[in-house]
């Protein structure tokens, strides 16, 4: 029997799922959209890696990440439940030992992670505003009639990007119609954005971080290849885009999961398991908070949301 | 006899509720706790580009108004927080709220003339010598509050029974409110001190140690700051915290007075807290600590003068700081992880 680790990585937009062996190999891989409903997505995601899972193997360990790690990691039983940070910056290490910084820019935040001698030493996170991040991409790419997987060859392209006023999002896209109203050509404005991105995130996220190569851009926005023209332009480094770079939270998960064993074997059959969250506002204090409790075939497992722990 | 009451900020609502009725001789209206619906008032009738104390502020002045109080008391500093009283009247005014504001502090000082103006036009009749009397145990009675409240935040992480911090401090804050002579305020003190070492607690060798620095008010309203102490605790963390009223009073003028003499980052005040924050971040990272988490309100203007310059004292001793800016609207969610990440990375770095 080979044992083996599952790793799921639940994001605003996407879920990714990986099943790695003893030595980090990647056994079967997925990536399908959240789609706002993350139980129903993962449910999809362990029905596709089950039918890839070869018989002999046996699944020793589960890890959630992302930002709805903590429903997953409950409904799965996951024996590993960390932030994302620390999974990305676990699963870029495992594949590239001599990386000193981490650029990742995902659907919903974007952060960038330091890292000295294989560990650590600094990270940031976007904190107010999500201008600069995939779900502004994808949204200005339905805006312009593109699909979000052609973008990066559009922005290719051009030769001289529009500049577009890309500090909040709402003023990136009301300065974008006027691009286009003012008659720039579609692959203008597209590099533009994507040039856009890369200012923003440097100038916000980035600050007052040194960055150093090797560096390593991950996420789900590393596929698209206008950005990572601009980053390589604007920070004059060579940057390196795994294949994987997306499922790199799901992979470092999945290492943390097995570092975390408990020696108990899981199952992946979670279709027959009923899995419900509900949510109400409770009224006994003016805190009005809001209560998320989690049932498991008609037992309440876990409820989380409370101000006072009274829940 | 006036209804009097004031805004809210941690715990510091017994002591100004304690001096309040023993020299002026009011009802006093202890703020309430500060909840969702008070931020909701607040921001409603706030400025939309306002620090968000002022916030916070205004919408328990709201609350204390609905509770019938007719004398409302606002300080200032520094900073914005100069303009706090003089908006904050206006914009209830406008509202139609009948009620007289008193503002102890102009231009950012503190003198005990215009405190007795202030006090005169309350009560025509209150005693200076009982003021200074009771002023006095105040002091005291800050003072001791601060050095409880120090040993809990270093302890609390290790706390055996849950919660055995927070209940005997709960137990004294009532019991410090009945108060009535100086030396029954230290026969209180020492007992609590006493019993508050009793505690069990299970303190490893290598904790992680962690400073805490930033804006005052969301440094000391927990509301304000999302409980990021208790969040802290909660992974096993020896927190240090230079603010509180005690230090911001009687200790602060005097450190920065000497760090600004010597050191090479700051040569003049920068207004608020920023120059101070400084010279903890300085202070925490030669003296053994892991990390520094900085905190702010949003539109904080002295704090974000100061961001730079922690992250350059930082980067010179190797030290993470974890910026944090909170605002009305912050999502639990987003805190959460970032703290996860920031406790993550210091036990990663602690193996080394």
């Amino acid at each position: 029997m080979k044992e083996c680790y599952l790793g799921v990585d639940i994001g605003s937009i996407s879920t990714k799922g990986v099943i790695i062996d003893e030595r980090n190999d990647i056994i079967c891989k997925s990536y399908i959209w959240t789609e706002g409903n993350p139980v129903k997505a993962v449910r999809k995601l362990i029905n596709i890696l089950k039918k890839e899972l070869p018989e002999n193997c046996i699944i020793k360990g589960i890890g959630t990440t992302g930002s709805a790690r903590k429903l997953i990691g409950l409904m799965l039983g996951a024996n590993a439940i960390k932030n994302e940070i620390t999974a990305h910056a676990v699963g870029t290490l495992s594949f590239h030992k001599d990386v000193k910084t981490i650029l990742e820019i995902g659907g919903q935040d974007s952060k960038v992670i330091l890292i000295r001698n294989g560990i650590i030493t600094d990270f940031a996170m976007n904190t107010l505003c999500a201008a600069g991040t995939g779900s502004f991409l994808s949204s200005q790419a339905k805006r312009l009639g593109v699909s979000v997987n052609d973008f990066g060859s559009y922005a290719l392209k051009s030769n001289s990007p529009v500049k577009i006023a890309a500090r909040c999002t709402v003023f990136a896209e009301s300065d974008l119609v006027h691009k286009a109203q003012v008659g720039y050509s579609k692959e203008d404005i597209i590099a533009g954005l994507c040039k856009s991105v890369v200012l923003n995130y440097l100038n916000n996220v980035c600050k007052g971080k040194r960055i150093q190569s090797p560096i390593v851009f991950q996420g789900g926005v590393s596929k698209n290849e206008g950005v990572v023209k601009y980053f390589k332009e604007i920070l004059n480094e060579d940057i390196y885009v795994d294949d994987n770079g997306h499922l790199m939270g799901a992979i470092g998960i999945a290492i943390l999961s097995r570092k975390n064993k408990n020696g108990k074997s899981y199952s992946l059959d979670i279709n027959d398991i009923k899995f419900e969250t509900k949510g109400f506002e409770c009224t006994l204090c003016p805190n009005n908070c809001e209560i998320v409790r989690i049932i498991k075939d008609g037992k309440k497992i876990d409820s989380f949301g409370s101000k006072c722990g009274r829940y | 006899m006036y209804n009097v009451s004031f805004p809210r900020m941690g715990d510091y609502d017994v002591p100004a509720k304690f001096l309040l009725t023993h020299v002026l001789n009011v009802n006093v209206i202890s703020p309430p706790k500060i909840t969702e619906r008070t931020v909701e008032l607040g921001t409603k009738y706030s400025p939309e580009f306002i620090c968000t104390p002022f916030k916070y502020t205004l919408g328990t002045m709201i609350e204390c108004l609905n509770k019938g109080a007719e004398i409302l008391i606002q300080q200032g500093g520094g900073c914005r927080y100069g303009y706090y009283s003089e908006l904050q009247e206006k914009i209830l005014k406008d509202l139609n709220y009948e009620f007289k504001m008193v503002n102890l502090v102009t231009e950012g000082k503190l003198r005990i003339k215009r405190i007795n103006r202030c006090f005169k036009k309350i009560n025509p009749k209150y005693s200076k010598i009982k003021a200074i009397y009771y002023t006095f145990i105040t002091i005291k009675m800050i003072k001791y509050m601060d050095k409880i409240d120090e040993y809990i935040r270093e302890n609390i992480g290790f706390e055996i029974k849950q919660g055995s911090f927070e209940n005997i401090k709960e137990e004294m804050l009532i019991k410090f409110g009945k108060v009535r002579s100086y030396h029954e305020l230290k026969v209180l003190y020492r007992n609590y001190l006493n019993r508050i070492r009793k505690v069990k607690i299970y303190k490893p060798d290598d904790r992680l140690k962690v400073g805490i620095i930033g804006e005052l008010y969301t440094v000391m309203e927990p509301y304000s700051n999302y409980f990021l102490e208790k969040e802290l605790a909660k992974n096993g963390i020896e927190i240090k915290r230079f603010t509180n009223v005690d230090y911001l009073f009687f200790k602060k003028g005097k450190r920065m007075r000497k760090y600004l003499k010597k050191n090479k980052y700051v040569k003049y005040s920068m207004g608020a807290d920023a120059a101070d924050n400084v010279a903890n971040t300085e202070y925490l990272c030669t003296h053994g600590y892991d990390g520094i988490i900085h905190i702010k309100s949003s539109f904080c203007t002295p704090e974000i003068g100061a961001m730079s310059l922690i992250n350059k004292v930082a980067d010179k001793y190797g030290k993470p700081v974890l910026f944090f800016t909170f605002d009305t609207q912050s999502s639990t969610a987003g805190i959460k992880t970032r703290l996860e990440a920031f406790y993550d990375m210091l036990e990663m770095r602690r193996k080394i």
